[in-house]
Formats: C-alpha cells, sequence, structure tokens
C-alpha cells in the first residue's frame, strides 16, 4: 500500500471521524495531492521553516478564505439562481438567509460571516411583536448552533440600538450558545451608553459579544463597508479575504544579531517572502482554480471579486520583543515594561511599512492588510497576534493601556482577549467602564472572557483556587504561595485588603 | 502581636502608599482606581495583610535578607530600589513590626496624575489600607483636589475604614467623600477589644454618623467562627442597623486563613453554610440588603 493510499485509508476508517469531518479529511487530503503554487526556493524554505506559514490553507486554493456576502442583495431580489423569490415576511426572510449559508464557502467550509443580522431583519418587523421577534430569533439561533456548528461563524449587529439587535442579546445571553459568535459594531455618537451597558452585562453572561470599534473600522473601510468575522477579523463587505498567511516574529527575532538587523534585514526579507508566498496563492485562486467565473454569487452581486483583499499575519510579538530585549541586554518584558512596549510599537510601524512596499495583485486597493493573528492549535511557545503572554498579563486597565497603540497598526483587526476573573459578575458597572474607557481611547476591539475556571482575583490578587484549595488541605505552604507572586493571596471579598497583586491567568482561548 | 501606639497622622499632601490598584471591582461601585495606605490602629488577629498594619521606622532587619539587594540602608534610612526588587517579599517576613520596606511616599499631585492616566477607565477612586483614615489628611487633601478637577470631578470617593475616627475626623473629610465602606469588627465590647486590640465604641459611633450623613455605602463585618458568627453578634448586628435605618447594605465576609499570621491560623475558616445561616438570620430581621462572598473557595 502506498503513503498515500495508507493515509487516505487512515482517514476513511478512523472510528472517531463523523461522515462530515471524513468527507473534509479526504478533501483536504486530495487537494494536498495537488503541487503546491509555484514559489521560488527561498520562499519554500522560509514555509519550510515555518518563519512563514500559510495557514495549512491547502496546495491549491480554489475558495477564498473568507466570503462576506452582502446578504441585503438575496434579501431585496431573492436568487435566480437558487429559485429564491423576494422575501416579504420575517419568517420568509430568516428562511432566505438559512438557504443562502448553505451557499456560502470559507476555509472551514461553513460560513464565516452570517450577516448584519439587524439591518437586514428590521425592514421585516414591521407587525412583528417583541415577543414573536424574540420567539423566531430564539429558533433562527438554535438552528445556527446544530446545523452550522463553528465558532468562527460570525453574525454582526449595531450599531445603532434597535428592536432586532436587542432580541438577539437577550437570546444569545439565554443560550449560551457556541454559534454565531457575535460582535456589536459600537459607535458612541449612534449606539448609547444604554446598548453598550447591555453587551457588556452579556460579555458577563456569556463572554459575548465581541465589541466593536466601529468610527476606526468604518473609517478604513469603503461603502458597502465592513464586517468582522471569524476570530475577528474586519474584512470588506461584499468581498472578504482571498488568503491569510502570517510571519512568526519569534523566528525572525531568533534570526536576527540585534534589534537594528531584524528590523533593517530579517523582517523585510520574511515580509517579502511572504508577501511573494501569498501572491502565488491568491494568484492560483483568481487565475486558475475558476471560483470567480462558475460562481452566482459573484453572477447576482452578493460578492465582487475586487473586494477581497490579502490579510498580512504577524504572531509571536511578545517573544519577539523579549529576545531582542534579551540581546540588548535590557530585563523589561512585553507587555509590562514601557522600553519593551515601544519596541513592539517599532516593530509594528516597521510592519506598516513593509505591507505597503508589497503590492499585490487582484487584491483590494492593491495591497495586504496587517493582522495580528491568534494562533494554531498547533502554535508553541508563542503567544498569539500582539497579545502579551499568558501569565503575565497586567491587571485589564495596564492591559488596555499597554497594548492601545498597537492597535492603531493592525486595520483588518487585532485578536485581544481580556479575561476578568469572575467575581466581577457581582460588579458589572465595572465592566462597562473599562469597555467604554478602551474603546473611548481608540482600542479597535473589546473582547473579554469572564472566567468561570479556577482563576479569581480578589482584591489586588490574582489566585487559582485549585492552589488555595492544596493551601487549605496543607499540601502546599506559604513558600509555594510565594512561588506563584503571592506574599498573601487573599481568598474572598473579604479579604479584600490584601495589596499584593498576582497576575496568574487560565489559558485563554486560541483561535485561528 | 500588639498595636502599635496612635499613629501620626502624615501631614499632606503625601502618604505613605503600599499599593495602587487600577483595577478593583470589588471596593466600592464600577471599576476603582484603589490607593491601599500603610498603617493601621487596629491589631486584628484575623488580619490576611498583616505587613500593612506597622509603619517602617528604618531598623535595618530586613537589609541583610533581602536577595536581589534592592534594599540598602542609607544614612540611617532603608531604602527600597523598585528596579530591582524581584517581588519575593522575604523583608515582609523579617520584618519584627508587621511592616513593609517597600512603601512609597506619593504626595497628592502625583496619585493625581495617576488617577488621571487612568480616568477613562475609572467609575472612581476608593482610599483603603492599612486604616486609611490613619492618613486622613492627605485623602481629604485628594479627595478636595479630584473634586477640584474638572477632567476628574466625575469620579466617586470612597474610603475604605475600620471606623475607629472621632466626629472631627469625619467632619474633615466627609464633605469631599462620597461613601464610605466601614467594618464592626464585633459588638461585644470584650470579644472586639480581644481581636482588634481596641475598642468598638469609636467604630459604632461612625457607622451612625456616616449613616446619619447619607455616606454610608456598606456596614462589613467578618464572620469569624466561634466570635462573631455567634446567635448573640448576629442579634446585635442586626438591631444595629435597623436602628441606622434605611435599610443599610451589609456585606458579610469569611475569615480565611491567607495571609493570616500568628494564633488565628489555628482557627476554623468560616464555611460557605454557616454565612448563609448568617445572612438568613438578618434578612429575617428585616434586613433586605445583605450581600455575601461573591465567589466561594473550593
Amino acid at each position: 500500500m502506498s503513503e498515500i493510499e495508507s493515509q487516505l485509508r487512515k482517514i476513511a476508517q478512523d472510528p472517531t471521524l463523523s461522515f462530515r469531518q471524513k468527507e473534509h479529511a479526504l478533501a483536504v487530503a486530495a487537494e494536498n495531492l495537488l503541487s503546491y503554487p509555484l514559489i521560488d526556493a527561498e520562499t519554500r524554505q522560509a514555509l519550510d521553516d515555518r518563519i512563514i506559514c500559510d495557514m495549512f490553507e491547502g496546495h491549491a486554493p480554489y475558495k477564498p478564505r473568507y466570503v462576506l456576502p452582502d446578504y441585503a442583495v438575496v434579501l431585496e431580489h431573492g436568487s435566480a439562481y437558487l429559485e429564491l423569490p423576494k422575501p416579504q415576511t420575517l419568517d420568509e426572510a430568516i428562511n432566505t438567509l438559512q438557504i443562502a449559508y448553505h451557499h456560502v464557502p470559507s476555509v472551514t467550509g461553513m460560513p464565516v460571516f452570517i450577516g448584519h443580522l439587524d439591518a437586514l431583519l428590521l425592514p421585516f418587523c414591521d407587525g412583528v411583536s417583541d415577543d414573536e421577534l424574540y420567539r423566531k430569533i430564539k429558533l433562527f439561533w438554535r438552528y445556527i448552533d446544530r446545523v452550522l456548528p463553528d465558532a468562527f461563524l460570525h453574525a454582526n449587529i449595531g450599531p445603532t440600538d434597535n428592536r432586532v439587535a436587542r432580541a438577539i442579546l437577550r437570546v444569545d445571553a439565554e443560550l449560551k450558545q457556541i454559534a454565531p459568535n457575535l460582535t456589536f459594531l459600537y459607535d458612541p455618537a449612534i449606539s448609547g451608553e444604554a446598548m453598550l451597558r447591555l453587551c457588556t452585562d452579556n460579555i458577563i453572561a456569556c463572554s459575548k459579544p465581541h465589541i466593536a470599534n466601529h468610527p476606526i473600522h468604518a473609517a478604513v473601510f469603503d461603502a458597502p463597508g465592513y464586517a468582522i468575522v471569524s476570530c475577528y477579523n474586519a474584512l470588506p463587505l461584499r468581498g472578504g479575504a482571498a488568503s491569510l498567511g502570517r510571519i512568526n516574529l519569534r523566528k525572525v527575532a531568533e534570526a536576527s544579531r540585534d534589534e537594528a538587523d531584524f528590523l533593517d534585514v530579517e523582517l523585510p526579507r520574511y515580509a517579502r517572502l511572504l508577501a511573494r508566498l501569498m501572491r502565488a496563492r491568491i494568484n492560483h485562486l483568481h487565475e486558475k482554480s475558476g471560483f470567480f467565473e462558475g460562481s452566482f454569487l459573484v453572477e447576482e452581486g452578493w460578492i465582487d471579486k475586487d473586494r477581497f483583499t490579502a490579510m498580512f499575519g504577524i504572531f509571536a510579538m511578545a517573544e519577539a520583543v523579549n529576545h531582542l530585549q534579551d540581546l540588548a541586554g535590557r530585563s523589561g518584558r512585553y507587555g509590562l515594561d514601557p522600553e519593551a512596549n515601544a519596541l513592539g510599537l517599532r516593530i509594528s510601524a516597521r510592519l506598516t511599512e513593509l505591507v505597503a512596499a508589497e503590492p499585490m495583485a487582484h487584491v483590494w486597493r492593491g495591497f495586504a492588510m496587517l493582522h495580528a493573528q491568534a494562533g494554531l492549535s498547533s502554535d508553541a511557545d508563542t503567544t498569539p497576534g500582539i497579545r502579551i503572554p499568558y501569565g503575565s498579563e497586567p491587571d485589564p486597565v495596564s492591559h488596555v493601556r499597554a497594548l492601545l497603540p498597537q492597535h492603531a497598526y493592525y486595520l483588518s483587526g487585532v485578536s485581544e482577549i481580556l479575561t476578568l476573573d469572575e467575581t466581577v459578575r457581582a460588579n458589572p458597572e465595572a465592566v462597562f467602564q473599562l469597555a467604554k474607557g478602551a474603546l473611548g481611547m481608540g482600542f479597535r476591539e473589546f473582547t473579554a472572557n469572564v472566567a468561570g475556571n479556577d482563576l479569581v482575583r480578589v482584591t489586588g490578587y490574582m489566585i487559582r483556587l485549585s492552589d488555595v484549595k492544596l493551601y487549605n488541605e496543607g499540601k502546599g505552604s506559604r513558600t509555594n504561595t510565594t512561588g506563584l507572586g503571592a506574599e498573601a493571596a487573599a481568598v474572598t471579598p473579604i479579604l479584600k485588603r490584601a495589596p499584593r497583586v498576582v497576575g496568574l491567568e487560565s489559558l485563554a482561548g486560541a483561535v485561528a | 502581636m500588639t498595636g502599635p501606639a496612635a499613629l501620626p497622622h502624615a501631614p499632606p499632601p503625601s502618604a505613605s502608599v503600599s499599593k495602587i490598584l487600577t483595577w478593583s471591582v470589588v471596593d466600592g461601585p464600577g471599576n476603582r482606581f484603589v490607593l491601599f495606605l500603610q498603617g493601621c490602629n487596629f491589631a486584628c488577629l484575623t488580619c490576611h495583610n498583616p505587613h500593612t498594619i506597622g509603619r517602617c521606622d528604618h531598623c535595618g532587619t530586613c537589609v541583610p535578607g533581602c536577595p536581589s539587594g534592592a534594599l540598602r540602608q542609607v544614612d540611617g534610612k532603608v531604602v527600597h530600589d523598585a528596579a530591582v526588587c524581584i517581588n519575593c517579599d522575604a523583608c515582609l517576613r523579617t520584618c519584627p513590626i508587621n511592616a513593609n520596606p517597600m512603601v512609597r511616599q506619593l504626595s497628592v499631585a502625583a496619585v493625581l496624575d495617576l488617577i488621571g492616566q487612568n480616568a477613562a477607565f475609572l467609575t472612581g477612586v476608593t482610599v483603603s489600607g492599612g486604616e486609611a483614615t490613619t492618613q486622613l489628611g492627605f485623602v481629604a487633601a485628594l479627595f478636595a483636589a479630584i473634586k477640584a478637577t474638572p477632567a476628574l470631578r466625575h469620579l466617586t470617593c470612597f474610603i475604605d475604614s475600620n471606623g475607629h475616627l472621632g466626629s472631627k475626623g469625619w467632619a474633615s473629610v466627609l464633605p469631599v467623600t462620597d461613601g464610605v465602606m466601614a467594618d464592626v469588627k464585633a459588638f461585644d465590647p470584650e470579644r472586639h477589644r480581644r481581636l482588634t486590640g481596641r475598642d468598638n465604641a469609636l467604630s459604632l459611633a461612625s457607622a451612625r454618623l456616616l449613616a446619619a450623613a447619607g455616606k454610608l455605602h456598606e456596614l462589613r463585618f467578618l464572620l469569624i467562627p466561634g466570635e462573631t458568627d455567634q446567635p448573640d453578634e448576629l442579634a446585635s448586628l442586626a438591631a444595629f442597623a435597623l436602628e441606622l435605618g434605611a435599610d443599610p447594605a451589609i456585606r458579610l465576609n469569611a475569615f480565611q486563613h491567607h495571609g493570616v499570621r500568628g494564633v488565628a491560623t489555628a482557627w476554623p475558616r468560616m464555611e460557605r453554610d454557616g454565612v448563609e445561616r448568617a445572612a438568613a438570620a438578618l434578612r429575617a430581621a428585616g434586613l433586605r440588603r445583605v450581600s455575601m462572598p461573591s465567589v466561594w473557595l473550593p
């Protein structure tokens, strides 16, 4: 049996995979039997060394990575190809969308974007009572989670405060489902603080929605605008992203002699190689795959082949900065030290210049967009995007202030997650104030997870409940606690005056 | 452990600060900037932060044990270099008077600057301790400065206190204070003296004064098994709170071991069911705003 046959047979006979998962795995394996788009030896080597990365998108790109259809087209005109009339009622509109989703490709095999749902559905809500609306949204939400169970699948609402957005937030907090993921596009001049408070209360209930800084994003994109999809990627609506490539900044730093060598030689080298890799892949999609020629999505105007960007991703900023700090004999760490943070900003500024020097055919506006990429499940010893390493994050306010200037550079999105300990459940106003402050100061994205996990902060402390349990059982000691960085961990709000801070952080979700 | 003699109020506009937080969700409403001031006029057996009680007398005992060389003795004073400190807290364990050589001296202007940098994220400012009112002149000056600064005056100003302060003291700070979280450590005077080293008359009078002024944000009561969880204490708490009127917010806290030094390390922890029973008793007495720890430890 050949190696290929045994590989395919292993998938076909794997008892742990569902038939759909087998189909998908077999398709990926088959695609990867084809030869890779033609790239030069230097690019190939950097790819093999995983200094640059193609996100394992496959050898023969035949669909864009992220597709963001303008669903208003099918709601306003129906679809000749799908033999769908223009919907007249809310039920028909939701039914039309449910059908549409099955015809939208993406890298995951499921749509990553399901629409600006409030704007899409509001025209169908006249005469629909709040209770009816709530019940219909609830069924819609159940359908999405059960039929399209993918956490990258993303709905957008806002920036207005409206009935559909409120019904969606109510249902989302009630059902606490993985899918769909949800972003509220927040505009302080339009949304109002009551809506922001509703969003932060929902974050406490279910760690959703993600809140996007609408004025900042809107300024980047032209009409018909943008949407937030997958893991917090901001992309052109009626288009999307053809491809996502990324640079492992840690490896680039490790190949550099010092900061100057990194900024002037090695980073430009690998940025050039990543651009070559992305061009080869995007050219294949546009020139050889036939995707745009044979697609009713293009014919009917759901998507426009000129509105697909290229996402120029980076990750392991923290490790790169810390390595360059070590080379310079400086002890300050990324996220905690102003000097280290300033070095991080010099890297992002340099990346912006490098991306602007690499024109790309077929790509929206002719150049890629910089993206702070969230990571792959296989990444080891690297921190996603520009995040601060797990376990060394400062408190949420210091965290936001440390990363705030970075957000200006990442036009196609920053995957950033703040983890809040569960004591905030008793003080939701604090989360509201944190979000308002962060967005008001120019944070591009606000995402928070409220821990229901081992991690708890009482006043000045982050502690792990399991550590305290060991302590109380006599299995730990003051020394262990000190080893965790705590002089004396407070354990309930009663012990609130403990003014020694520890930043122990459980693993936050790492997603692509 | 005996309480220090009456501590001199630090002359404004500077304070001994043991810790600053820019994110706190458990020190009053919303997100609060919290200033922990060093020094306490109580010496509670159950204190979970005993290193905040004393004020450094520059004896130098901690200096030789500092592994990073962050502590030095210069002209008879212990000097701490934060840039070298590795936060191992060895000095806290060797200090013979429950003090902290890492404490910083900060002016009102310096604290205002820090608050200003974080203002967008804040609902308000809370001064805690140690015992915040042992540096009352600083607190009053800080709050007055916040109220006088247009960019900061929307921030609410709170004090977290054991209430060991006379009416003249309160009068000097209440006009610029929005709320106080006041502790009563025990109602039986003898028990209070045994637990804290001090009489409770001032604390009780403070709670009454603050309630009458509409500034009592929360009355805090620490439940200690076999001590303050007893029926007589809970009955006194209920009667006292009802007498304050306006259904005051009462926060029940539960004694735990972490950070505690001395005899109380051998005392049992306060378990959740006991706290819930106490809360039920208070609610049955007619108090509606009784809260418990929001997170329980395994």
